[in-house]
């Protein structure tokens, strides 16, 4: 932690003041994510309906707050946390998997010690949560959170069992595809992500609205991880494998008027 | 460029088993000399409170002051050692988030001028496929706000004070912010 600032000397705390700060100053710019998330009005997303907003998003240029961010890191887990199947008095049921990736800018830099949380369903495809009321077996070995913070590579790793698909009521014989949730903070406000991971060749993709609302079909793509033969451990779990990338970012300048 | 980047979804309805932290409401904790108390509702277009949402903020502290490599001011850890800046709710059964919080400080804006204290603010739900995003101003700080050029992008009135949070039961540091996603007072969501 450094707090070195322009006006005094290191550790000197300076509060920001309107008046006498005419300094320019350098901030990143993140790139636009246009066209890659899905549209918040998505009909075929029932839940979508009340609870999309209809008004037009206001532009909002990025300052301080939003080129900043919470920097969370190794003091809000333990080593525990990134295996999903150990905590409990035995072995959850299901496919062991090791999922592992990394978190990535769309520059293609690593976004290292960065918090990476997730959630899921069990290998029946249920929820350990009282609004699950799928008729398929809750297991007392399982309850389906965990996180991890990158390494200084970006990269993250879970231990956990592959869910099941499990129905949903959106329309007639709603099936979701089996996914894990996925939550990134990445360095930046601008660059905080929530999403869902799936597994390849799942056969339900094409009947699922919430995967294909996203518009175009590469980014769908995108949310999918690839099995990996050299990552599966003989004997013991198969490997996926998945990359998170976040909003990238340039450099610039922007002259502060205070004191003209 | 937004080649490569990793599509949205929505949390869904079972964001309580990955997201709440014991700690999260508290950006400060509770019994911090100056601390500001913010609640309010999320709702939906039907006037119905979410009970499974989770309302996220960020924000300067109260020198104005980010504890962030990317601040060319400099990084500045905060005076309140444990100041985190950053504030996690999940909605409870009755719609309602709560944070706990100091007064952020005002900001030189992108451009020139000075941005009122503000905190942003990103809501996650079952039914947004992506975050929503906001910003909560404070009722008392009239003058920053009439100057704030965030708030004056924002022609309509009616619109820009669903920005501004409303003081509440429970003396000067206690506000309201309630988040409209649709409907008549539909709340002014940002894109970023």
């Amino acid at each position: 932690m450094t707090s070195e600032n322009a006006a005094s000397g290191p550790g000197e705390r300076t509060p920001w003041t309107p008046r006498g700060s005419g300094n320019g100053l350098a901030l990143p710019r993140y790139h636009s994510a246009a066209g890659v998330h899905p549209p918040l009005r998505s009909p075929a997303y029932r839940s979508t309906e009340l609870r999309a907003p209809k008004r037009p998003l206001v532009p909002l240029p990025q300052g301080l707050t939003e080129v900043t961010g919470p920097l969370l890191g190794s003091e809000r887990v333990t080593a525990q946390d990134a295996d999903l199947t150990i905590g409990h008095a035995g072995e959850p049921q299901g496919e062991r998997i090791i999922l592992t990736g990394r978190v990535l800018d769309s520059d293609g830099r690593p976004v290292p010690d960065t918090l990476v949380e997730i959630w899921q369903a069990n290998a029946a495809g249920r929820y350990n949560h009282v609004v699950d009321d799928h008729p398929a077996p809750l297991d007392p070995n399982f309850t389906g959170g965990g996180r991890c913070v990158t390494d200084s590579l970006g990269r993250y790793r879970f231990v956990t069992i592959k869910p099941g698909p499990y129905p949903w009521r959106n329309h007639y014989n709603a099936w979701r595809p089996a996914h894990i949730h996925f939550s990134v903070f990445g360095r930046a406000f601008t660059q905080r992500l929530v999403t869902q991971m799936y597994f390849p060749g799942d056969p339900l993709f094409p009947f699922d609205p919430i995967f294909n609302s996203i518009p175009d079909g590469k980014a769908r793509e995108r949310l999918i991880s690839t099995f990996d033969i050299d990552l599966t451990e003989p004997d013991w779990a198969l490997g996926y494998r998945w990359d998170i990338v976040l909003r990238g970012r340039t450099a610039t300048h922007f002259e502060a008027e205070e004191d003209q | 460029m937004s080649a490569g980047i990793t599509p949205s979804q929505t949390v869904g309805p079972f964001l309580a088993i990955g997201l709440p932290w014991p700690d999260g409401p508290h950006v400060v904790p509770e019994d911090t000399p100056g601390a500001m108390i913010i609640t309010g509702t999320v709702l939906d277009g039907a006037g119905e409170p979410l009970p499974d949402a989770v309302v996220e903020t960020w924000q300067a502290d109260p020198d104005s002051r980010f504890d962030h490599p990317d601040d060319p001011r400099g990084q500045m850890p905060p005076e309140v050692k444990a100041f985190r800046g950053f504030g996690r709710s999940m909605t409870d059964a009755d719609g309602t988030y709560r944070i706990v919080t100091l007064r952020p400080g005002p900001l030189p804006a992108p451009g020139g001028g000075t941005e009122a204290p503000h905190i942003d603010v990103s809501v996650f739900a079952r039914g947004l496929l992506d975050r929503v995003v906001t910003r909560i101003y404070l009722p008392d700080e009239t003058e920053a706000n009439m100057a704030d050029p965030v708030l004056n992008s924002i022609g309509d009135p009616a619109r820009r004070q669903t920005l501004i949070a409303e003081a509440a039961t429970g003396g000067s540091a206690a506000f309201r912010f309630d988040i409209r996603l649709q409907g008549e007072r539909e709340t002014v969501f940002f894109d970023v």
